[in-house]
């Protein structure tokens, strides 16, 4: 993965538009979280192979980026991406990593179901 | 204190790293013995968080990543029977309760082992960590009192010395630091950030390090039937 380029990361998000994608989202702060602070509230979620269709895909803004899928009847969007690829199998992988290089947030895109 | 023989000790623990952090110098005591050690790890840990930045995997390669790790590190410790389970990492507490006893119990029949250590139930802090004690704690149970294997069980929420006490099996793992070492490092993804040599280590990191090298602690689960 290297640093969102956004014409680069655009381009690739208009590839994926109107056709059948199974996407992966998945927000986190670790399960360790309120381990080593008590006071933390930890929350998360986690989405893997839900197939949608999205009819326009934006990246915005400065790092770290927005990214927002519009849908026939709704939304998917996530916060804090910074690095994206296209992976060798074509697949569309999007994370935020944080100053420690530890995952925050992910979205990927695939025409095909990831691995279970 | 002194590791006894065993039959044949089995390792259950959900994410490849956990057994080289908790029990990486028992198990290699127990194979330098000749005692047959299996490790059933039930998910390759692909819900790891650390990347790094710049990152060196994504989401989707790290699994093959821990897995070639796991690999490795059980090599370190002498694990010759190395099950991977093939759940996914962070679902493990979701799965049905009965399937992930008869995983458990599927094994102990296989392998019939004296020994099994695993998480203690309620001390375990990760979600994942709690299910995985909760199957094996259900397993044991089920199986007649006279023949059930011993369990060691793994605690280490910030109250489980207040709720269990000082734990009764501390294993001086001090003459195997080294295979420990070997086998945190082959954990490279998930243990780099510790393994490095570093100046501006804290007194108090440097303790906790020490201890993790040095010492393994397990509380005897017991059950009250």
């Amino acid at each position: 993965m290297k640093e969102v380029n956004i014409s680069e990361l655009q381009g690739l998000l208009n590839s994926f538009a109107n056709k059948d994608v199974f996407i992966h989202l998945e927000t986190t702060n670790g399960s360790y979280a309120s381990h080593y602070d008590e006071k933390f509230f930890n929350a998360g979620a986690f989405i893997r192979n839900a197939k949608i269709r999205y009819e326009l895909g934006k990246v915005v803004g400065e790092s770290p980026h927005r990214v927002g899928l519009k849908m026939e009847h709704g939304w998917v969007y996530a916060q804090g991406i910074t690095h994206f690829t296209l992976d060798e199998q074509g697949r569309l992988l999007m994370a935020g990593l944080d100053y420690s290089g530890k995952l925050a947030v992910a979205l990927e895109i695939s025409e095909t179901p990831f691995t279970y | 204190m002194t590791l006894q023989p065993e039959r044949h000790v089995l390792v259950v623990f959900p994410h490849p790293d956990d057994e080289a952090f908790s029990s990486a110098g028992t198990i290699r005591l127990y194979r330098n013995m000749g005692v047959p050690v299996t490790y059933a790890c039930l998910t390759l840990g692909e819900m790891g968080r650390n990347l790094g930045n710049p990152p060196f995997a994504t989401r989707e390669s790290l699994p093959e990543i821990r897995r070639k790790e796991l690999i490795a590190a059980c090599e370190a410790m002498g694990i010759e029977d190395l099950r991977m389970m093939g759940l996914r990492d962070k679902t493990v507490e979701f799965e049905d309760d009965e399937k992930m006893v008869k995983l458990v119990t599927d094994l102990i029949d296989e392998i019939n082992p004296s020994l099994i250590i695993t998480f203690y139930p309620g001390f375990a802090v990760h979600p994942d960590h709690e299910a995985t004690g909760r199957a094996v704690v259900e397993a044991v149970r089920r199986i007649p009192k006279e023949s059930r294997p011993r369990i060691y069980a793994v605690g280490f929420a910030n109250n489980t010395m207040t709720k269990l006490g000082v734990p009764p099996i501390v294993h001086d793992v001090s003459s195997v630091r080294k295979d420990k070492e070997a086998a945190l490092r082959a954990h490279n993804s998930q243990t780099a950030w510790m393994m490095q040599e570093t100046q501006h280590r804290s007194e108090e990191e440097t303790t906790k390090l020490d201890s993790w090298f040095n010492v393994e602690s397990y509380y005897l689960y017991t059950f009250e039937d």
